[in-house]
């Protein structure tokens, strides 16, 4: 643990949230994600928009804290998370991102509210049942909150997804191809609810995709070319 | 995290439950070898407190043992009453009791002696006074519970040494219950105890100390009356030099012989030991097998929820978290088959001690525990620790991108 909570939260008050420096990957001495340098303002939403292959899971992990850059740094809250060891990026993710995937990863063998309440103990420490009801009904899950992940429709396992991403109160969302698998309405419905939910608490969102017919709602876009032979 | 534990466990609930029983029949049968074996060795120790040397006739010491100490066997023969008074003369013996066996009540042993039999024992009485006159008898605390015989009450004996009922009766001779002991958790409880000269009475032998009845013929008297004998002798020692020399001298007498109840024992034992062994050695197998079911199914379960493990670290559970997880899983498993198994195997020896007699007889108990148990329940955690473990270990190895990235 480097500074207190409440120092982050100034610091970043002013700066970026998220803020990549000269930032790109490379695997087998082939550059499979190139950026450069990149900021995610608070409570912006952005786009992370390329063709397949073009790196947005593998600039999603570098952001993460999942996979350390080759060439460059990035900071997330004000923190260098490619340069922290490998407890305190779990330390930072957990305190500061919510994930949702294009396959959801909600825990099978849990109802709806146990995967949030596990999101929520493991980030958190503690469990707020009410806070976990209120957001269940917020995705529009209340009569659904008992159930399997696997008794869940596609949208409905998003919504679920999505809530438990936001449960733990992230200061920033980010989402890997949360649309692709989903017909015109519902990748429509699944961004309204991310905006909307993300407004609602307050949160950053950076969300990746190759799907063209989101891009005209978000603002921020960064484009990401496909990969040139090295 | 337990939460998450169980609902894996109960998400996979009929492989659970397999797992679980497995372990639970490894542990029971343990535990039933164990409390089976431990149970038997006390009670022959106990029952063979203070008798030195046994002393009966020419047979098989075993069976000699069996029948005058354990009372579980018929007895080898009898010996005349003369052997008694010969035993008492001899240097370095401290105590001879005799015992007349060979009749019986609803399967209950009545058996002819002196009162220091009981005492030998160390049982004392709980109710009444202990035998003095003819046909008076103190009866063991077993006897009076499952017989329900009050003090004052009379009965007669069978003829026969188990069977009860089914022998002839001694009608004519009714025993009075003047006495009843106090539980001692040896054979004593089982016993109805009288004098040597009731037995003879039941059985139409003179008491050689008794006068001849007027009117009574001496033929009449030799017509049914035998010699007076007794089934065996109990012997304690007064010095230890009589345990180097009585057993050759008595079997050196002609129609006697000497068994030591601790040698007979330990070769009885050593017989059924060899038994138990390869029981043991199978149970042993049964709890490897029930481990080795369980280190399978964990590890095809994680094998299947890499994706659920990556996600876990992603909403930030620490890997010590995931080992916890996933080694209480192992733990859930094994503490339960664990429990079961004790249930089970005391349920199995309190069954068994409640429908074979003779296991009831060598004083069976399903409500006693042994610290040996605490050892079989270590071994079950630590093998389900151990199942658990190395799966959980392997998963650690995963990078968390690659399988998130992967398993779609
Ligand atoms: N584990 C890996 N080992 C080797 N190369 C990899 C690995 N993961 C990704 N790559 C390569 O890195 C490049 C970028 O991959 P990445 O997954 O970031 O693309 P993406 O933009 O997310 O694509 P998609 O839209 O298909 O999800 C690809 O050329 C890919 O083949
Ligand atoms: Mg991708």
């Amino acid at each position: 643990m480097s500074s207190p909570d409440t120092l982050t939260h100034s610091k970043t008050a002013q700066g970026p949230l998220v803020e990549a420096r000269g930032l790109s990957h490379a695997r087998d001495g082939r550059t499979v994600m190139a950026i450069g340098d990149w900021q995610l303002q608070p409570g912006a939403h952005a786009l992370l928009l390329g063709p397949s292959g073009s790196g947005k899971t593998t600039f999603i992990n570098i952001v993460t804290g999942l996979l350390t850059p080759s060439h460059g740094a990035i900071s997330v809250a004000g923190e260098a998370m490619s340069a922290l060891p490998p407890a305190a990026r779990d330390a930072l993710r957990r305190r500061t991102i919510g994930l949702v995937f294009q396959t959801l990863r909600l825990i099978p063998a849990l109802s709806v509210t146990d995967n949030l309440a596990l999101a929520q103990q493991l980030a958190l420490g503690h469990v707020d049942r009410a806070a976990i009801a209120g957001m269940i009904d917020r995705v529009g899950l209340a009569h659904r909150a008992a159930a399997r992940p696997r008794q869940l429709s596609q949208g409905e396992g998003q919504r679920a997804a999505i809530a438990r991403a936001l449960i733990t109160r992230p200061r920033l969302v980010v989402a890997d191809e949360p649309t692709s698998a989903l017909d015109d309405a519902n990748a429509a419905r699944m961004i309204d609810l991310m905006f909307d939910v993300a407004d609602g608490t307050g949160a950053t969102l950076l969300v990746a995709t190759h799907d063209g017919r989101i891009a005209h709602r978000f603002a921020n876009r960064l484009n990401l070319m496909a990969p040139v032979a090295a | 995290m337990i939460g998450l534990s169980l609902a894996y466990l109960k998400d996979r609930g009929l492989n659970t439950a397999l797992n679980i029983l497995l372990l639970a029949l490894s542990v029971a049968s343990l535990v039933i070898l164990l409390l089976f074996s431990s149970q038997l060795e006390n009670r022959f120790d106990k029952d063979a407190q203070g008798i030195d040397m046994v002393v009966g006739a020419k047979g098989s010491p075993l069976q000699l043992i069996l029948s005058s100490v354990y009372h579980v066997d018929i007895p080898t023969g009898n010996v005349p009453l003369d052997t008694v008074e010969l035993l008492r003369r001899q240097l370095g013996v401290a105590e001879a009791i005799p015992l007349a066996l060979g009749d019986s009540f609803r399967s209950f042993r009545i058996v002819g002696t002196e009162p220091a039999y009981p005492a030998l024992l160390g049982a004392s009485l709980a109710g009444g006074r202990m035998f003095a006159a003819k046909m008076e008898a103190v009866i063991g605390a077993d006897v009076a519970a499952r017989t329900g015989a009050n003090l004052g009450q009379r009965f007669v004996g069978g003829h026969g040494m188990s069977s009860g009922d089914d022998g002839p009766k001694h009608e004519e001779t009714p025993f009075i219950v003047v006495g009843r002991l106090k539980p001692t958790g040896t054979v004593i409880d089982r016993l109805i105890l009288t004098r040597v000269e009731s037995v003879w009475d039941v059985h139409g032998i003179a008491d050689p100390g008794e006068v001849h009845h007027e009117g009574e013929s001496a033929e009449d008297h030799e017509a049914h009356a035998g010699a007076a004998e007794v089934t065996a002798v109990l012997v304690r020692f007064g010095s230890p030099i009589a345990a180097v020399r009585l057993p050759g001298f008595i079997n050196r007498q002609t129609n006697l012989q000497a068994a030591v109840p601790a040698v007979e024992v330990s070769r009885l034992l050593a017989l059924v030991g060899v038994g138990l062994d390869a029981v043991r050695a199978f149970a042993v197998l049964l709890m490897l097998t029930a481990g080795l079911s369980i280190f399978v199914a964990l590890l095809t379960a994680l094998k299947e929820r890499e994706g659920d493990m990556a996600m876990l670290r992603v909403i930030g559970a620490s890997r010590a978290a995931i080992i916890g997880q996933v080694a209480s899983e192992g733990l859930i498993l094994a503490s339960a088959g664990a429990t079961l198994g004790l249930l089970l195997g005391h349920g199995v020896i309190g069954m068994a001690a409640a429908s074979i007699e003779q296991l009831r007889a060598l004083g069976l108990n399903a409500l006693t525990f042994h610290p040996g148990e605490a050892l079989i329940v270590a071994a079950a955690l630590g093998i389900g620790l151990i199942a658990a473990l190395i799966p959980a270990l392997r998963v650690l190895k995963t990078d968390i991108a690659e399988t998130l990235a992967n398993a779609r």
